[in-house]
């Protein structure tokens, strides 16, 4: 029964996907400049040249035939060359993409450990010196652009006080052997104390400044929810039982107002990958998003292509992972 | 006379609101006694619930007890320490509340919620790896009591999977796991149709001869307080203006309101009464009158009713808030 209900709703991914695909495709082919005459800009190519590049690249072929071209090397993770690299664009993306998971990874922990205890506090004092304090903070946490807070980050803490490096997700000294491209686990992998010490400290202001935006939104969901939940008759049932204040509040209360909390934190880690690469070129974090920046500016098409195709599906992914939990969250709409 | 169970005396418990201060409980006094199953009667808004919210300490702000006094087993419960409130709840003195459909919690199994009671209150559960087990027992066994079937595979069950006269029952079985002196049973069939309705009144009748314990039996409904309740105090506008014994009370009204209620429902032990609506509306309880506050609707109403009117004893058991209250009619 369970299992037939999620194959549906993955099933229900396919159209989905297939539209993102098409979106995406129609892009990059649709915006104006030829992917061939720039890659040959600047090199004094004779349009013969120009003319037998577009016909390595398949661009004098019809709309049609590019794109079921371009979704049957997709399927594949064939993206073709990266432009600037000389290397195939899936390798390059993959050996970026770690440092990007590590730090996503560590933005989301550090808005979840901010914003629920924060969000329960202000809701259970409500009105209180603590809950106002969150309130406000919020209010600049959502409204801040993230790159200025992040500078003011570095100033303070890697410039002035020079407590954490300034820039990149680990010194050289202390790189780790690579096994996963995970710094974190790598180091612990190789039970380099050194390392995991000091990739933890390149990681600490940019998790903070990518996380802080959406520790901010939960805190707010957190708060909302729990102030909610707070009046329900069920709440007043578990105190006339006679149970202790703590049990009523982290179980009675808070696994039902964890319900819109989860929800909009899935929904939120898809627009982390958007934070990322103003957060990765502020911090010159050596991961996805900054390469993504980096290729728009030299017209690195099918890199960017391809980033692109990456960060909708696994939007679209992350939003069927906050279903998921939604339903194990909720009894009611349980399959 | 031996002392009462519960013992309520001028209670006041006031609302600060944005129009002003609410007064929802203005000077109750009650008792209940050892075993008995007293009857709480009023229309909406009159006080019932915030009156055993109070003696279940959970007023909670912007509410609070502006005065009067609580004593269960001789011990005042106004003003007593938390923790030992705590302790009190759901182990001596147990409340199911208006809205079964509301009061269970969606996301817990109600076996957690069963069990958490338990094992919050059970000092004379085993301790160990013994202890789960025998709570469990102890619920399975109350579930049966209360008329749920199969209930040792309903444990893992959400109460959306409960119909609503069984989740009725579920609240009914936590709020009597510990074996309470005193169930508090807020109008506990408004939610049901008429037959489960019975079901349940007649369920809460039975334990109550079961387990001794002495009931509240909060409602709108007169002709609920007829069939099962030994003594009634009728309450309006944040004041009780009559109490009695049950039948002396039904036969013998002395406030005119509490003859209205009777007038207005169908009671089955005088079903040949005509049926006629009380006049009027409940006052708004922020700006009170000092005088008698049925005054407006009150068909019998003279001078001395504008001056204030003590709830008084008129006979031996009967007390009633009207200036009329030694004339019989
Ligand atoms: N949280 C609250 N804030 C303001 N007024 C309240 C609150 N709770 C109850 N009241 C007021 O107290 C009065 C009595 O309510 P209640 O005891 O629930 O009535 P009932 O007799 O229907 O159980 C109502 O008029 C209501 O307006
Ligand atoms: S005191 Fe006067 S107004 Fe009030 S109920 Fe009695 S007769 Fe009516
Ligand atoms: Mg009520």
């Amino acid at each position: 029964m369970r299992s037939v209900a999620l194959l549906q709703r993955l099933l229900h991914l396919v159209p989905v996907l297939f539209g993102v695909t098409v979106i995406v495709f129609l892009m990059m082919s649709l915006t104006p400049g030829d992917p061939a005459e720039i890659m040959l800009a600047n090199q004094n190519a004779t349009p013969e040249q120009v003319a037998s590049l577009r016909h390595d690249m398949g661009l004098d072929r019809s709309l049609p035939t590019r794109f079921v071209t371009f979704v049957g090397h997709a399927v594949q993770g064939e993206f073709g060359l990266s432009l600037f690299h000389r290397r195939p664009v899936a390798a390059v993306i993959a050996e970026r993409l770690p440092a990007t998971i590590e730090l996503s990874a560590a933005a989301l922990l550090f808005a979840l450990f901010m914003a629920i205890p924060l969000g329960v506090v202000a809701a259970v004092h409500r009105g209180g010196i603590l809950d106002r304090l969150a309130t406000v903070g919020s209010l600049f946490g959502v409204s801040l652009p993230g790159f200025w807070f992040g500078i003011l980050l570095l100033l303070a803490f890697a410039v002035n006080l020079r407590l954490l490096p300034v820039s990149g997700a680990i010194d050289f000294a202390h790189q780790p052997p690579g096994l996963t491209g995970f710094l974190v686990i790598d180091s612990v992998l190789a039970g380099r104390m050194d390392s995991l010490g000091n990739a933890l400290a390149h990681l600490l202001l940019p998790a903070i400044t990518l996380g802080l935006p959406m520790a901010a939104i939960l805190m707010r969901v957190t708060r909302a929810s729990m102030l909610e939940v707070l009046r329900q008759d069920y709440i007043t049932f578990a105190e006339a039982k006679g149970l202790g204040r703590t049990r009523i509040l982290a179980l009675h209360a808070l696994k039902n107002a964890l319900l819109p909390t989860v929800t909009v934190a899935a929904i939120e880690t898809g627009s982390l990958l958007g934070g990322n690469m103003v957060v990765e070129t502020v911090f010159g974090w050596p991961g996805l998003g900054r390469l993504v920046v980096e290729s728009i500016f030299v017209r690195n098409y099918p890199l960017v292509q391809a980033a692109v195709l990456l960060y909708a599906v696994t939007y679209v992914l992350v939003n069927f992972v906050a279903d998921m939990l939604y339903t194990v969250l909720n009894p009611r709409v349980r399959m | 006379m031996t002392e009462p169970l519960l013992s309520i005396a001028d209670l006041r418990v006031a609302f600060a609101t944005r129009q002003g201060l609410v007064r929802a409980v203005d000077g109750v006094s009650l008792d209940v006694r050892e075993g008995e199953c007293l009857g709480i009667v009023g229309e909406s808004g009159s006080g019932k619930s915030v009156t055993f919210a109070g003696v279940m300490g959970l007023i909670r702000p912007p509410g609070r007890i502006e005065g009067g006094s609580i004593r269960f087993e001789g011990r005042e419960l106004v003003g007593l320490d938390p923790q030992a409130y705590r302790r009190l709840r759901g182990r001596d003195i147990a409340m199911t509340l208006q809205d079964a459909q509301t009061s269970l919690n969606p996301a817990l199994t109600v076996g957690t919620q069963i069990l958490e009671v338990l094992l919050a209150h059970g000092d004379d559960l085993p301790s160990g790896r013994a202890r789960l087990r025998a709570a469990r027992q102890r619920a399975v066994d109350m579930m049966t009591l209360v008329g749920i079937p199969a209930a040792a595979r309903r444990l893992g069950d959400y109460p959306h999977q409960f119909s609503g006269g069984m989740r009725q029952r579920m609240m009914i079985a936590i709020a009597l796991s510990c074996r309470p002196k005193l169930l508090i049973a807020d109008e506990p069939t408004t939610a049901l149709d008429v037959t489960i309705q019975a079901q349940v009144l007649e369920l809460i009748a039975s334990i109550r001869a079961t387990l001794g314990m002495s009931v509240v039996l909060i409602t709108h409904d007169l002709g609920v307080v007829a069939e099962y309740c030994d003594r009634v105090a009728v309450l309006y506008a944040g004041q009780i203006v009559e109490s009695g014994p049950t039948a002396q009370v039904i036969s013998d009204p002395r406030h005119p309101y509490t003859a209205g209620l009777l007038r207005s429902v169908p009671v089955l032990s005088h079903l040949d009464r005509p049926i006629h609506p009380i006049e009027g509306q409940v006052p708004d309880l922020i700006d009170l009158p000092p005088g008698c506050r049925f005054l407006p609707r009150c068909p019998m109403a003279r001078t001395a009713c504008h001056n204030p009117v003590p709830f008084h004893a008129f006979a031996e058991g009967r007390a009633a808030r009207c200036v009329l209250a030694e004339a019989p009619r």
